[in-house]
Protein backbone atom coordinates (compact mmCIF):
# COMPACT_ATOMS: atom_id res chain seq x y z
CA UNK A 1 0.00 0.00 0.00
CA UNK A 2 1.37 3.41 -0.94
CA UNK A 3 1.29 6.51 1.31
CA UNK A 4 -1.04 8.13 -1.24
CA UNK A 5 -3.59 5.29 -0.97
CA UNK A 6 -3.39 5.53 2.82
CA UNK A 7 -3.94 9.29 2.63
CA UNK A 8 -7.01 8.70 0.48
CA UNK A 9 -8.34 6.38 3.19
CA UNK A 10 -8.65 9.48 5.39
CA UNK A 11 -12.02 9.95 3.72
CA UNK A 12 -13.25 7.28 6.16
CA UNK A 13 -12.33 9.61 9.01
CA UNK A 14 -13.78 12.72 7.37
CA UNK A 15 -17.22 11.12 6.93
CA UNK A 16 -17.88 10.52 10.65
CA UNK A 17 -16.57 14.04 11.43
CA UNK A 18 -19.06 15.55 8.98
CA UNK A 19 -21.87 13.36 10.31
CA UNK A 20 -21.00 14.26 13.89
CA UNK A 21 -20.99 17.96 13.00
CA UNK A 22 -24.39 17.93 11.26
CA UNK A 23 -26.01 15.68 13.89
CA UNK A 24 -24.44 17.80 16.67
CA UNK A 25 -22.96 14.70 18.34
CA UNK A 26 -20.01 16.75 19.57
CA UNK A 27 -17.58 13.95 18.70
CA UNK A 28 -15.53 15.79 16.04
CA UNK A 29 -12.66 16.63 18.37
CA UNK A 30 -12.52 13.10 19.79
CA UNK A 31 -12.54 11.53 16.32
CA UNK A 32 -9.69 13.80 15.18
CA UNK A 33 -7.66 13.11 18.35
CA UNK A 34 -8.29 9.34 18.12
CA UNK A 35 -7.24 9.25 14.45
CA UNK A 36 -4.10 11.34 15.05
CA UNK A 37 -3.13 9.28 18.10
CA UNK A 38 -3.68 5.98 16.26
CA UNK A 39 -1.60 7.20 13.31
CA UNK A 40 1.30 8.46 15.44
CA UNK A 41 1.28 5.42 17.77
CA UNK A 42 1.19 2.91 14.94
CA UNK A 43 3.88 4.68 12.88
CA UNK A 44 6.16 4.78 15.94
CA UNK A 45 5.44 1.12 16.67
CA UNK A 46 6.06 0.24 13.02
CA UNK A 47 9.53 1.81 13.09
CA UNK A 48 10.35 0.31 16.50
CA UNK A 49 9.30 -3.15 15.28
CA UNK A 50 11.38 -2.71 12.14
CA UNK A 51 14.37 -1.81 14.32
CA UNK A 52 13.82 -4.75 16.71
CA UNK A 53 13.36 -7.24 13.85
CA UNK A 54 16.48 -5.98 12.06
CA UNK A 55 18.58 -6.03 15.24
CA UNK A 56 17.71 -9.69 15.91
CA UNK A 57 18.44 -8.92 19.56
CA UNK A 58 16.66 -10.89 22.32
CA UNK A 59 17.22 -7.98 24.72
CA UNK A 60 15.33 -5.56 22.46
CA UNK A 61 12.59 -8.13 22.05
CA UNK A 62 12.22 -8.47 25.82
CA UNK A 63 12.31 -4.69 26.23
CA UNK A 64 9.51 -4.43 23.71
CA UNK A 65 7.43 -6.95 25.68
CA UNK A 66 8.19 -5.04 28.92
CA UNK A 67 6.96 -1.88 27.21
CA UNK A 68 3.71 -3.59 26.19
CA UNK A 69 3.24 -4.89 29.77
CA UNK A 70 3.95 -1.41 31.16
CA UNK A 71 1.41 0.27 28.89
CA UNK A 72 -1.26 -2.37 29.59
CA UNK A 73 -0.64 -2.23 33.36
CA UNK A 74 -1.07 1.51 33.42
CA UNK A 75 -4.50 1.17 31.85
CA UNK A 76 -5.64 -1.62 34.17
CA UNK A 77 -4.33 -0.02 37.36
CA UNK A 78 -6.52 3.01 36.73
CA UNK A 79 -9.61 0.77 36.70
CA UNK A 80 -8.42 -1.10 39.80
CA UNK A 81 -8.06 2.05 41.88
CA UNK A 82 -9.26 1.32 45.40
CA UNK A 83 -7.82 -2.19 45.59
CA UNK A 84 -4.58 -2.19 47.61
CA UNK A 85 -1.39 -3.27 45.79
CA UNK A 86 -3.25 -3.42 42.48
CA UNK A 87 -0.18 -2.21 40.53
CA UNK A 88 1.99 -5.09 41.76
CA UNK A 89 -0.85 -7.58 41.26
CA UNK A 90 -1.45 -6.48 37.66
CA UNK A 91 2.21 -6.42 36.63
CA UNK A 92 2.73 -9.82 38.30
CA UNK A 93 -0.31 -11.29 36.56
CA UNK A 94 0.75 -10.04 33.13
CA UNK A 95 4.31 -11.34 33.58
CA UNK A 96 3.07 -14.76 34.74
CA UNK A 97 0.58 -15.13 31.87
CA UNK A 98 3.03 -13.89 29.23
CA UNK A 99 5.81 -16.16 30.50
CA UNK A 100 3.53 -19.17 30.74
CA UNK A 101 1.87 -18.66 27.34
CA UNK A 102 5.01 -17.75 25.42
CA UNK A 103 7.03 -20.40 27.23
CA UNK A 104 4.53 -23.07 26.18
CA UNK A 105 4.43 -21.88 22.56
CA UNK A 106 8.20 -21.74 22.20
CA UNK A 107 9.02 -24.88 24.21
CA UNK A 108 6.62 -27.00 22.17
CA UNK A 109 7.92 -25.46 18.95
CA UNK A 110 4.50 -24.10 18.09
CA UNK A 111 6.14 -20.80 17.11
CA UNK A 112 9.84 -20.01 16.67
CA UNK A 113 11.56 -17.79 19.27
CA UNK A 114 11.74 -14.98 16.80
CA UNK A 115 10.75 -11.32 17.36
CA UNK A 116 8.49 -11.43 14.30
CA UNK A 117 6.32 -14.05 16.05
CA UNK A 118 6.94 -13.37 19.72
CA UNK A 119 6.13 -9.65 19.73
CA UNK A 120 2.78 -9.67 17.87
CA UNK A 121 1.54 -12.74 19.75
CA UNK A 122 2.69 -11.23 23.07
CA UNK A 123 0.76 -8.09 22.11
CA UNK A 124 -2.35 -10.20 21.60
CA UNK A 125 -1.86 -12.09 24.88
CA UNK A 126 -1.24 -8.97 26.96
CA UNK A 127 -3.89 -6.96 25.14
CA UNK A 128 -6.45 -9.64 25.88
CA UNK A 129 -5.32 -9.81 29.51
CA UNK A 130 -5.81 -6.07 29.68
CA UNK A 131 -9.38 -6.20 28.36
CA UNK A 132 -10.26 -9.12 30.63
CA UNK A 133 -8.71 -7.48 33.69
CA UNK A 134 -10.58 -4.25 32.95
CA UNK A 135 -13.87 -6.12 32.63
CA UNK A 136 -13.14 -8.15 35.74
CA UNK A 137 -12.14 -5.19 37.93
CA UNK A 138 -15.10 -3.14 36.81
CA UNK A 139 -17.49 -5.93 37.75
CA UNK A 140 -15.63 -6.99 40.89
CA UNK A 141 -15.61 -3.47 42.36
CA UNK A 142 -19.26 -2.88 41.65
CA UNK A 143 -20.19 -6.30 43.12
CA UNK A 144 -18.06 -5.65 46.20
CA UNK A 145 -19.90 -2.39 46.77
CA UNK A 146 -23.35 -3.86 46.24
CA UNK A 147 -22.64 -7.05 48.23
CA UNK A 148 -21.07 -5.39 51.26
CA UNK A 149 -23.86 -6.60 53.57
CA UNK A 150 -23.61 -10.19 52.30
CA UNK A 151 -19.83 -10.17 52.77
CA UNK A 152 -20.19 -8.85 56.32
CA UNK A 153 -23.03 -11.30 56.97
CA UNK A 154 -20.76 -14.25 56.11
CA UNK A 155 -17.95 -12.80 58.23
CA UNK A 156 -20.42 -12.38 61.09
CA UNK A 157 -21.15 -16.14 60.96
CA UNK A 158 -17.45 -16.75 61.47
CA UNK A 159 -16.65 -17.17 57.77
CA UNK A 160 -13.20 -16.41 56.38
CA UNK A 161 -12.53 -13.64 53.84
CA UNK A 162 -12.33 -16.31 51.12
CA UNK A 163 -15.76 -17.66 52.06
CA UNK A 164 -17.17 -14.14 52.39
CA UNK A 165 -16.05 -13.03 48.95
CA UNK A 166 -16.43 -16.38 47.13
CA UNK A 167 -19.70 -15.69 45.31
CA UNK A 168 -18.76 -12.11 44.46
CA UNK A 169 -15.46 -13.27 43.01
CA UNK A 170 -17.06 -16.14 41.10
CA UNK A 171 -19.69 -13.89 39.59
CA UNK A 172 -17.13 -11.26 38.51
CA UNK A 173 -14.84 -13.89 36.95
CA UNK A 174 -17.75 -15.48 35.10
CA UNK A 175 -19.11 -12.16 33.83
CA UNK A 176 -15.71 -11.02 32.58
CA UNK A 177 -15.17 -14.27 30.65
CA UNK A 178 -18.57 -14.42 28.95
CA UNK A 179 -17.73 -11.97 26.08
CA UNK A 180 -14.62 -14.02 25.16
CA UNK A 181 -16.57 -17.27 25.12
CA UNK A 182 -19.48 -15.77 23.18
CA UNK A 183 -17.15 -14.17 20.61
CA UNK A 184 -15.40 -17.48 20.02
CA UNK A 185 -18.72 -19.22 19.43
CA UNK A 186 -19.41 -17.07 16.35
CA UNK A 187 -15.86 -16.53 15.14
CA UNK A 188 -15.51 -16.82 11.38
CA UNK A 189 -19.28 -16.70 10.82
CA UNK A 190 -19.64 -12.93 10.85
CA UNK A 191 -16.16 -11.51 10.64
CA UNK A 192 -12.76 -13.00 10.09
CA UNK A 193 -10.61 -12.37 13.14
CA UNK A 194 -7.80 -9.80 12.97
CA UNK A 195 -4.77 -12.02 12.73
CA UNK A 196 -6.30 -14.27 10.10
CA UNK A 197 -7.48 -11.31 8.02
CA UNK A 198 -4.01 -9.77 8.24
CA UNK A 199 -2.30 -12.92 7.03
CA UNK A 200 -4.76 -13.40 4.17
CA UNK A 201 -4.48 -9.74 3.08
CA UNK A 202 -0.70 -10.13 3.27
CA UNK A 203 -0.96 -12.97 0.73
CA UNK A 204 -0.73 -15.87 3.19
CA UNK A 205 -2.30 -19.29 2.74
CA UNK A 206 -5.85 -19.22 4.25
CA UNK A 207 -5.40 -22.64 5.90
CA UNK A 208 -2.17 -21.55 7.56
CA UNK A 209 -3.91 -18.29 8.53
CA UNK A 210 -6.69 -20.35 10.13
CA UNK A 211 -4.13 -22.41 12.06
CA UNK A 212 -2.45 -19.30 13.46
CA UNK A 213 -5.83 -17.80 14.26
CA UNK A 214 -6.89 -20.93 16.14
CA UNK A 215 -3.65 -20.76 18.09
CA UNK A 216 -4.47 -17.18 19.04
CA UNK A 217 -8.07 -18.05 19.95
CA UNK A 218 -6.95 -20.86 22.25
CA UNK A 219 -4.39 -18.56 23.80
CA UNK A 220 -7.04 -15.90 24.30
CA UNK A 221 -9.36 -18.37 26.02
CA UNK A 222 -6.55 -19.38 28.33
CA UNK A 223 -5.44 -15.83 29.10
CA UNK A 224 -9.06 -14.80 29.67
CA UNK A 225 -9.43 -17.40 32.39
CA UNK A 226 -5.99 -16.82 33.87
CA UNK A 227 -6.21 -13.03 33.88
CA UNK A 228 -9.49 -12.72 35.75
CA UNK A 229 -8.77 -15.61 38.12
CA UNK A 230 -5.26 -14.40 38.99
CA UNK A 231 -6.26 -10.76 39.43
CA UNK A 232 -9.25 -11.83 41.53
CA UNK A 233 -7.50 -14.31 43.79
CA UNK A 234 -4.46 -12.11 44.27
CA UNK A 235 -6.44 -8.99 45.08
CA UNK A 236 -9.25 -10.16 47.40
CA UNK A 237 -7.01 -10.88 50.45
CA UNK A 238 -6.02 -7.19 50.54
CA UNK A 239 -9.67 -6.21 50.91
CA UNK A 240 -9.62 -7.66 54.44
CA UNK A 241 -7.34 -7.05 57.41
CA UNK A 242 -5.84 -9.56 59.81
CA UNK A 243 -8.81 -9.20 62.14
CA UNK A 244 -10.99 -10.64 59.34
CA UNK A 245 -12.67 -7.28 58.81
CA UNK A 246 -13.85 -6.18 55.38
CA UNK A 247 -12.11 -2.97 54.36
CA UNK A 248 -14.04 -2.58 51.11
CA UNK A 249 -12.86 -0.74 48.04
CA UNK A 250 -10.87 2.25 49.25
CA UNK A 251 -10.91 4.82 46.49
CA UNK A 252 -7.95 6.71 48.00
CA UNK A 253 -5.68 3.63 47.80
CA UNK A 254 -2.93 3.58 45.20
CA UNK B 1 -24.67 -13.95 80.94
CA UNK B 2 -23.39 -11.46 78.42
CA UNK B 3 -22.75 -7.98 79.67
CA UNK B 4 -21.13 -5.78 77.07
CA UNK B 5 -19.09 -2.81 78.19
CA UNK B 6 -17.55 -0.02 76.10
CA UNK B 7 -14.63 1.82 77.71
CA UNK B 8 -13.57 5.07 76.02
CA UNK B 9 -14.26 3.63 72.57
CA UNK B 10 -13.52 5.84 69.57
CA UNK B 11 -13.59 4.84 65.92
CA UNK B 12 -12.03 7.26 63.42
CA UNK B 13 -14.32 10.30 63.63
CA UNK B 14 -17.50 8.22 63.78
CA UNK B 15 -17.51 7.17 67.45
CA UNK B 16 -16.15 9.55 70.07
CA UNK B 17 -14.98 8.26 73.41
CA UNK B 18 -17.97 6.09 74.19
CA UNK B 19 -18.26 4.49 77.61
CA UNK B 20 -21.32 2.54 78.68
CA UNK B 21 -22.82 -0.83 79.30
CA UNK B 22 -25.35 -3.11 77.65
CA UNK B 23 -26.85 -5.22 80.40
CA UNK B 24 -26.99 -8.99 80.22
CA UNK B 25 -30.36 -10.46 79.16
CA UNK B 26 -31.74 -7.01 78.49
CA UNK B 27 -32.97 -5.50 75.27
CA UNK B 28 -31.27 -2.17 74.68
CA UNK B 29 -32.56 0.13 71.97
CA UNK B 30 -29.84 2.06 70.17
CA UNK B 31 -31.44 5.26 68.99
CA UNK B 32 -30.26 8.48 67.40
CA UNK B 33 -30.34 10.47 64.18
CA UNK B 34 -28.91 9.13 60.90
CA UNK B 35 -25.13 9.09 60.92
CA UNK B 36 -24.96 9.03 64.72
CA UNK B 37 -22.80 5.87 64.69
CA UNK B 38 -25.45 3.29 65.64
CA UNK B 39 -24.51 0.63 63.06
CA UNK B 40 -20.82 1.30 63.68
CA UNK B 41 -21.39 0.62 67.38
CA UNK B 42 -23.05 -2.72 66.57
CA UNK B 43 -20.22 -3.78 64.26
CA UNK B 44 -17.70 -3.17 67.05
CA UNK B 45 -19.40 -5.75 69.26
CA UNK B 46 -18.86 -8.70 66.91
CA UNK B 47 -15.51 -7.46 65.64
CA UNK B 48 -16.59 -6.42 62.15
CA UNK B 49 -14.90 -3.15 63.15
CA UNK B 50 -12.31 -2.40 65.82
CA UNK B 51 -11.95 0.73 67.94
CA UNK B 52 -9.24 3.21 66.97
CA UNK B 53 -8.86 3.60 70.73
CA UNK B 54 -10.56 2.20 73.81
CA UNK B 55 -11.70 -1.31 74.69
CA UNK B 56 -14.80 -3.44 74.57
CA UNK B 57 -15.47 -6.14 77.15
CA UNK B 58 -17.92 -9.01 77.14
CA UNK B 59 -18.41 -10.40 80.63
CA UNK B 60 -15.25 -8.55 81.71
CA UNK B 61 -13.16 -10.16 78.97
CA UNK B 62 -11.51 -7.83 76.49
CA UNK B 63 -12.83 -8.92 73.08
CA UNK B 64 -9.32 -8.43 71.67
CA UNK B 65 -8.40 -11.55 73.63
CA UNK B 66 -11.30 -13.64 72.33
CA UNK B 67 -10.76 -15.68 69.16
CA UNK B 68 -12.54 -13.67 66.48
CA UNK B 69 -14.32 -16.67 64.95
CA UNK B 70 -15.52 -17.83 68.37
CA UNK B 71 -16.68 -14.29 69.18
CA UNK B 72 -18.63 -13.96 65.94
CA UNK B 73 -20.25 -17.37 66.30
CA UNK B 74 -21.52 -16.41 69.75
CA UNK B 75 -23.20 -13.27 68.42
CA UNK B 76 -26.13 -13.16 65.99
CA UNK B 77 -26.16 -10.17 63.65
CA UNK B 78 -29.28 -9.31 61.64
CA UNK B 79 -28.63 -6.75 58.91
CA UNK B 80 -31.01 -4.04 57.80
CA UNK B 81 -31.79 -5.45 54.34
CA UNK B 82 -32.00 -9.10 55.52
CA UNK B 83 -29.50 -10.18 52.85
CA UNK B 84 -30.12 -13.68 51.59
CA UNK B 85 -27.61 -16.07 50.09
CA UNK B 86 -28.43 -17.77 46.80
CA UNK B 87 -30.46 -20.96 47.10
CA UNK B 88 -33.32 -22.11 49.27
CA UNK B 89 -34.48 -21.25 52.78
CA UNK B 90 -32.74 -24.43 53.98
CA UNK B 91 -29.49 -23.40 52.26
CA UNK B 92 -29.65 -20.12 54.16
CA UNK B 93 -30.44 -21.65 57.53
CA UNK B 94 -27.68 -24.24 57.33
CA UNK B 95 -25.10 -21.81 55.96
CA UNK B 96 -23.67 -20.85 59.40
CA UNK B 97 -23.17 -24.59 60.07
CA UNK B 98 -21.87 -25.39 56.56
CA UNK B 99 -19.02 -22.93 57.11
CA UNK B 100 -17.68 -25.26 59.80
CA UNK B 101 -18.72 -28.56 58.19
CA UNK B 102 -21.23 -29.12 60.97
CA UNK B 103 -24.35 -31.10 60.20
CA UNK B 104 -27.70 -29.38 60.24
CA UNK B 105 -30.67 -31.49 59.21
CA UNK B 106 -33.85 -30.27 57.60
CA UNK B 107 -35.72 -31.15 60.78
CA UNK B 108 -33.39 -28.92 62.79
CA UNK B 109 -33.84 -26.16 60.22
CA UNK B 110 -37.64 -26.54 60.46
CA UNK B 111 -37.43 -26.16 64.24
CA UNK B 112 -35.77 -22.77 63.67
CA UNK B 113 -38.46 -21.80 61.17
CA UNK B 114 -41.03 -22.53 63.88
CA UNK B 115 -39.27 -20.08 66.18
CA UNK B 116 -40.08 -17.32 63.70
CA UNK B 117 -43.58 -18.57 62.89
CA UNK B 118 -42.77 -19.74 59.38
CA UNK B 119 -44.38 -22.91 58.08
CA UNK B 120 -42.17 -25.94 57.37
CA UNK B 121 -43.44 -25.78 53.74
CA UNK B 122 -40.98 -22.94 53.20
CA UNK B 123 -37.91 -25.08 53.82
CA UNK B 124 -37.20 -25.83 50.13
CA UNK B 125 -38.48 -22.53 48.78
CA UNK B 126 -35.97 -20.46 46.78
CA UNK B 127 -35.23 -17.26 48.70
CA UNK B 128 -35.84 -15.13 45.60
CA UNK B 129 -39.54 -16.00 45.93
CA UNK B 130 -39.82 -14.68 49.50
CA UNK B 131 -41.55 -11.46 50.51
CA UNK B 132 -39.74 -8.79 52.52
CA UNK B 133 -41.42 -9.89 55.76
CA UNK B 134 -40.57 -13.55 55.15
CA UNK B 135 -36.95 -12.64 54.47
CA UNK B 136 -36.77 -10.67 57.74
CA UNK B 137 -38.08 -13.67 59.71
CA UNK B 138 -35.76 -16.13 57.99
CA UNK B 139 -32.81 -13.79 58.51
CA UNK B 140 -33.77 -13.71 62.19
CA UNK B 141 -34.02 -17.52 62.34
CA UNK B 142 -30.61 -17.74 60.66
CA UNK B 143 -29.01 -15.56 63.34
CA UNK B 144 -30.29 -18.00 65.98
CA UNK B 145 -28.80 -21.10 64.35
CA UNK B 146 -25.46 -20.75 66.16
CA UNK B 147 -27.30 -20.43 69.51
CA UNK B 148 -25.89 -16.96 70.18
CA UNK B 149 -25.73 -15.26 73.58
CA UNK B 150 -26.01 -11.83 72.02
CA UNK B 151 -28.28 -10.62 69.24
CA UNK B 152 -27.48 -7.48 67.27
CA UNK B 153 -30.35 -6.10 65.22
CA UNK B 154 -29.74 -3.32 62.70
CA UNK B 155 -33.06 -1.67 61.80
CA UNK B 156 -34.50 -5.03 60.84
CA UNK B 157 -38.07 -3.79 60.58
CA UNK B 158 -37.25 -0.65 58.60
CA UNK B 159 -38.41 -2.05 55.28
CA UNK B 160 -41.50 -4.00 56.33
CA UNK B 161 -45.00 -2.74 56.99
CA UNK B 162 -46.30 -1.95 60.48
CA UNK B 163 -48.20 -5.23 60.93
CA UNK B 164 -45.19 -7.37 60.04
CA UNK B 165 -42.90 -5.16 62.11
CA UNK B 166 -45.12 -5.82 65.16
CA UNK B 167 -45.06 -9.56 64.49
CA UNK B 168 -41.26 -9.53 64.24
CA UNK B 169 -41.06 -7.58 67.50
CA UNK B 170 -43.08 -10.29 69.21
CA UNK B 171 -40.85 -13.00 67.76
CA UNK B 172 -37.75 -11.28 69.07
CA UNK B 173 -39.27 -10.79 72.51
CA UNK B 174 -40.27 -14.47 72.60
CA UNK B 175 -36.82 -15.69 71.50
CA UNK B 176 -35.02 -13.25 73.78
CA UNK B 177 -36.81 -14.77 76.76
CA UNK B 178 -36.42 -18.35 75.55
CA UNK B 179 -32.67 -18.08 74.93
CA UNK B 180 -31.80 -15.42 77.57
CA UNK B 181 -30.35 -13.23 74.88
CA UNK B 182 -28.70 -9.88 75.33
CA UNK B 183 -30.23 -7.86 72.51
CA UNK B 184 -29.02 -4.57 71.07
CA UNK B 185 -31.57 -3.20 68.70
CA UNK B 186 -30.86 -0.28 66.40
CA UNK B 187 -34.13 1.36 65.53
CA UNK B 188 -35.27 4.74 64.28
CA UNK B 189 -38.78 3.97 65.46
CA UNK B 190 -39.12 5.49 68.93
CA UNK B 191 -42.45 3.85 69.66
CA UNK B 192 -40.88 0.49 68.80
CA UNK B 193 -37.97 1.25 71.12
CA UNK B 194 -40.42 1.97 73.94
CA UNK B 195 -42.44 -1.18 73.24
CA UNK B 196 -39.61 -3.66 73.12
CA UNK B 197 -36.68 -2.37 75.16
CA UNK B 198 -35.59 -2.46 78.76
CA UNK B 199 -32.87 0.14 78.24
CA UNK B 200 -31.72 2.65 75.66
CA UNK B 201 -28.57 4.34 74.40
CA UNK B 202 -28.94 7.66 72.64
CA UNK B 203 -26.13 8.44 70.20
CA UNK B 204 -25.63 11.72 68.38
CA UNK B 205 -22.66 12.65 66.16
CA UNK B 206 -20.77 9.65 67.48
CA UNK B 207 -21.23 10.60 71.13
CA UNK B 208 -23.24 8.71 73.72
CA UNK B 209 -25.41 11.56 74.93
CA UNK B 210 -27.67 9.66 77.32
CA UNK B 211 -28.46 6.11 78.36
CA UNK B 212 -30.50 4.28 80.97
CA UNK B 213 -33.84 2.64 81.55
CA UNK B 214 -36.27 3.00 78.66
CA UNK B 215 -38.70 4.91 80.91
CA UNK B 216 -36.22 7.79 80.87
CA UNK B 217 -37.40 8.48 77.32
CA UNK B 218 -40.59 9.82 78.91
CA UNK B 219 -38.53 12.30 80.91
CA UNK B 220 -35.13 12.83 79.23
CA UNK B 221 -32.35 14.69 81.03
CA UNK B 222 -30.23 15.93 78.15
CA UNK B 223 -31.34 18.70 75.82
CA UNK B 224 -30.08 16.70 72.85
CA UNK B 225 -32.36 13.75 73.60
CA UNK B 226 -35.28 16.07 74.30
CA UNK B 227 -34.81 17.69 70.89
CA UNK B 228 -34.48 14.27 69.23
CA UNK B 229 -37.68 13.05 70.84
CA UNK B 230 -39.42 16.17 69.66
CA UNK B 231 -38.31 15.30 66.14
CA UNK B 232 -35.81 18.10 65.67
CA UNK B 233 -33.06 15.92 64.13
Amino acid sequence: MSYLSLALALVFVVIPIILSFFLKLGLEKDIVIASIRATIQLIIIGYILQFVFDSESTLFMLLMIALIIGAASQNIVRKGKGIPYITVIIIGTLIVIETFSMGTLVLFNIIPFDAQYVIPISGMIIGNCMVLSLLFLDRFKSELNSNEEVIELILSFGGTPKEAVHNTLKSAIKTSMIPTIETQKTVGLVQLPGMMSGLIIGGGDPIEAVMYQLLVLFLIMNTAALASILVGFLSYPFLFNQKLQFLGVQEDTK
Amino acid sequence: MSTIEFKNVSHQDILKNISGQFKSNHITALIGPSGAGKSTTLKHINGLLSPSSGDIYIDNQDIKNIDIIKLRRSIGFAFQSSPMLEGTVYDNLKFPKDLFNESFTKDEAISFLEKVDISSDFIDRPVRKLSGGEKSRIALARTLVNNPDILLLDEITASVDVKIAREIEQLILKNQKEFNLTVIWVTHDLSQAKRVSDDFWYLQNGELMEFGNIDVLNNPKSKALKKFLEGEY
